[in-house]
C-alpha cells in the first residue's frame, strides 16, 4: 500500500514528533547512568524456582545470570570492589548458577580469577574452598580453576598445606588423560617447598616410572629434578646430624 | 474538535464494558488472588512479602497484556469493518480520531491499574484480617507489610507505565494494522524498556577491556538505545510495596517520562496515520 506525500501530514504533528523526540533523548542523557550497589546484590532464588524461570532450558538462564552477576564490578564513575559484596551471596549464585549448567567453566573461572583476588583473606579462602569442592563434583573438567587454587595458596595466602591439599586433590582426582602433567606434578614441588624431599622424591620417581610422561625433554627436566630432590634430601639428612 | 475527541474517547470506554473487558480484567484478577494465596501457602518464611510480590509482578504483567491485546483487537477490528473510513469521511482530522482513541485507551489503562491496586489491598486486608484472627492482635497499618502510601505510589505509577504502553501500543497497530505483529512489537518493546538499565550496565563491565573499539563501540550503541526508550524499570517497582515506598521524585520522574514519552508516541502514530493511505 503506497503511503501519502509527506506533505500532508501538519506541521504540528511532525514538530511534535521531533520535539518529543529531542525531550527523550534530553531527558534520558540528563538521567544518572544505572550504576550497580554491592548492596543490591540479593540472595538467588532456590534451585527449584530457578529451574521453573528457565522453562526447562536451564543453560541460557545460567548464561544470563553469569553476565547478571559480573555486573557487579567496578562500574564506570562508582568503584564497586568486589571486596564490597556478600560473599555468601556471590557463593551461593556461584553454586545457582553450576548447578543450572554444570557444563559450564564462568562461574569457577570467576570464583577463582575475579572474586579470589580481593585483599581479605577470609574471602579469597571462601572463593578456594568453594572452587576445591566443586572441583571434586567434576574433576578432568574443572582441574584448570583447581590448579589456580593451589598456586594461590601457596604464593597469596603463602599456605603451603593449604596449596598441598589442592594438589593432593588435582594430583588424586584430575586422571583424564587431558589433564596436563604439571598439573599433576605440582603435589611433588609443594612437598620439596614443604622440606619433605623424601616424599616428593618417591612420588616423583614413582611417575616416572609409571611411563606416563612420554615427552623426551619433560623425562630429562624431571629426572633433574629427581637428581636434585636427592641432593637436597642427602644435605637435609646430614645438617639433621 | 474537543468536543468530538471526548466523543470518541466515550465510545472507546463504552466499548470496552460492551466487550466485557471488565469482567476479563476481574476474573485475571481473581486467579491471580488464588495464585498469590497458593504462593503464600507454600512460603515457608516471609509470606506475606512474597505473596505481595508474585501478586504485584503478576498483576503488572497482565495489566500490560491485557490492555494492550484489547487495543490492538478494537483498532483493527474499528479498520477492518471500515469504521475508520466512515468516521474520518465525516468532518473528524485524523488527529482528532486519534488523540480520542488515546484518550479512551488513556481512561482504560487508569481503570485497569485502579483494579489492579484494590486487588492489591485486597490481599493486604485479608492478610491483616488472618493476622488478626491468628494473634487476636490489632495492627495499626493496613498490613504489617503494606503501608496505604506505598499502594497508592505503586497504583500511580501503575497507571502511568499502563498510559504509555497504551500510547505504544496504538502506535504499533496504527503502523502495522495487524494485531500479531503489533502485539509481538509491543511486548518485545516493553521487555527490552523494563531491561535497558540492566543491559546498559553490563555492556559497560570494566572486565571487558573498556578501552578497546568495539567493546566501546557496543556500550555507546547500548547507551544510544537506552536513550530512545523509555526507563520503564523505574516505573512500579515492587520493592516498593514490600520493602520501601518511592519517594515522590520519583513519581514525578515517572509522570514527566511519561509525559514525554507519551508525546512522541501520539506524534509518531500521528505521522503514520496521516501518511497512510485508507
Amino acid at each position: 500500500m503506497k503511503q501519502r506525500r509527506l506533505s500532508v501530514v501538519p506541521r504540528t504533528v511532525i514538530a511534535l514528533a521531533i520535539v518529543a523526540l529531542a525531550s527523550q533523548i534530553a531527558f534520558a542523557v540528563i538521567q544518572p547512568r544505572p550504576q550497580a550497589r554491592a548492596e543490591e546484590l540479593p540472595v538467588p532464588p532456590p534451585r527449584t524456582a530457578l529451574r521453573a524461570m528457565s522453562l526447562g532450558d536451564p543453560i541460557p538462564l545460567a548464561q544470563f545470570s553469569t553476565l547478571w552477576l559480573q555486573a557487579f564490578d567496578n562500574q564506570p564513575g562508582v568503584s564497586i570492589p568486589f571486596l564490597n559484596l556478600d560473599y555468601g551471596k556471590v557463593e551461593a549464585w556461584l553454586q545457582s548458577i553450576l548447578q543450572l549448567d554444570p557444563r559450564g567453566q564462568y562461574p569457577l573461572m570467576m570464583a577463582s580469577q575475579l572474586y579470589a583476588q580481593v585483599p581479605d583473606e577470609r574471602k579469597q579462602r571462601q572463593m578456594l574452598a568453594l572452587v576445591y569442592r566443586e572441583f571434586l563434583t567434576d574433576p578432568n573438567r574443572r582441574w584448570p580453576w583447581m590448579a589456580h587454587a593451589a598456586i594461590m595458596a601457596k604464593h597469596r595466602l603463602n599456605d603451603l598445606p593449604l596449596a598441598l591439599k589442592y594438589a593432593q586433590a588435582l594430583a588424586a582426582h584430575a586422571t583424564s588423560a587431558d589433564v596436563p602433567h604439571w598439573a599433576r606434578q605440582m603435589e611433588i614441588f609443594l612437598y620439596e617447598d614443604l622440606g619433605e624431599y623424601e616424599t616428593a622424591r618417591i612420588l616423583l620417581g614413582g611417575l616416572l616410572n609409571s611411563g606416563a610422561v612420554q615427552d623426551a625433554h619433560e623425562t630429562r627436566f624431571l629426572i633433574e629434578r629427581l637428581n636434585a630432590l636427592k641432593d637436597a634430601e642427602k644435605s637435609s639428612s646430614t645438617s639433621e646430624k | 474538535m474537543l468536543s468530538k475527541v471526548l466523543t470518541i474517547a466515550r465510545f472507546t470506554l463504552l466499548e470496552a464494558v460492551r466487550t466485557r473487558l471488565l469482567w476479563i480484567v476481574l476474573i485475571i484478577l481473581a486467579l491471580l488472588f488464588l495464585g498469590s494465596l497458593f504462593v503464600q501457602h507454600i512460603a515457608i518464611t516471609e509470606t506475606e512479602r512474597i505473596q505481595i510480590g508474585f501478586l504485584a509482578a503478576s498483576v503488572r504483567m497482565a495489566a500490560v497484556l491485557i490492555l494492550s491485546l484489547h487495543l490492538a483487537g478494537s483498532v483493527v477490528r474499528e479498520f477492518n469493518d471500515k469504521v475508520v473510513d466512515l468516521l474520518l469521511s465525516l468532518a473528524l482530522p485524523r488527529a482528532g480520531y486519534y488523540l480520542g482513541k488515546f484518550l479512551g485507551f488513556a481512561g482504560i489503562a487508569v481503570a485497569i491499574a485502579a483494579l489492579a491496586t484494590l486487588t492489591i489491598l485486597a490481599v493486604a486486608l485479608f492478610d491483616m484480617a488472618w493476622a488478626k484472627l491468628i494473634t487476636h492482635s490489632d495492627i495499626g497499618n493496613i498490613s504489617a507489610l503494606v503501608s496505604g502510601p506505598a499502594l497508592a505510589q505503586w497504583g500511580v505509577s501503575l497507571a502511568l507505565e499502563l498510559t504509555l504502553v497504551a500510547a505504544l501500543t496504538l502506535f504499533c497497530v496504527i503502523t502495522f494494522a495487524q494485531i500479531m505483529p503489533a502485539i509481538s512489537f509491543v511486548i518485545a518493546f516493553y521487555l527490552l524498556a523494563r531491561s535497558i538499565s540492566a543491559v546498559r550496565l553490563l555492556s559497560t563491565s570494566q572486565l571487558l577491556a573498556p578501552n578497546d573499539w568495539s567493546n566501546r563501540a557496543i556500550a555507546h550503541l547500548v547507551d544510544a538505545l537506552g536513550w530512545l526508550l523509555p526507563d520503564l524499570d523505574r516505573f512500579t517497582s515492587t520493592a516498593w510495596l514490600v520493602d520501601h515506598s518511592a519517594t515522590l521524585g520519583d513519581l514525578y520522574l515517572n509522570a514527566i517520562q511519561t509525559l514525554v514519552y507519551g508525546g512522541l508516541l501520539l506524534g509518531a502514530g500521528l505521522f503514520d496515520l496521516y501518511r497512510r493511505n485508507l
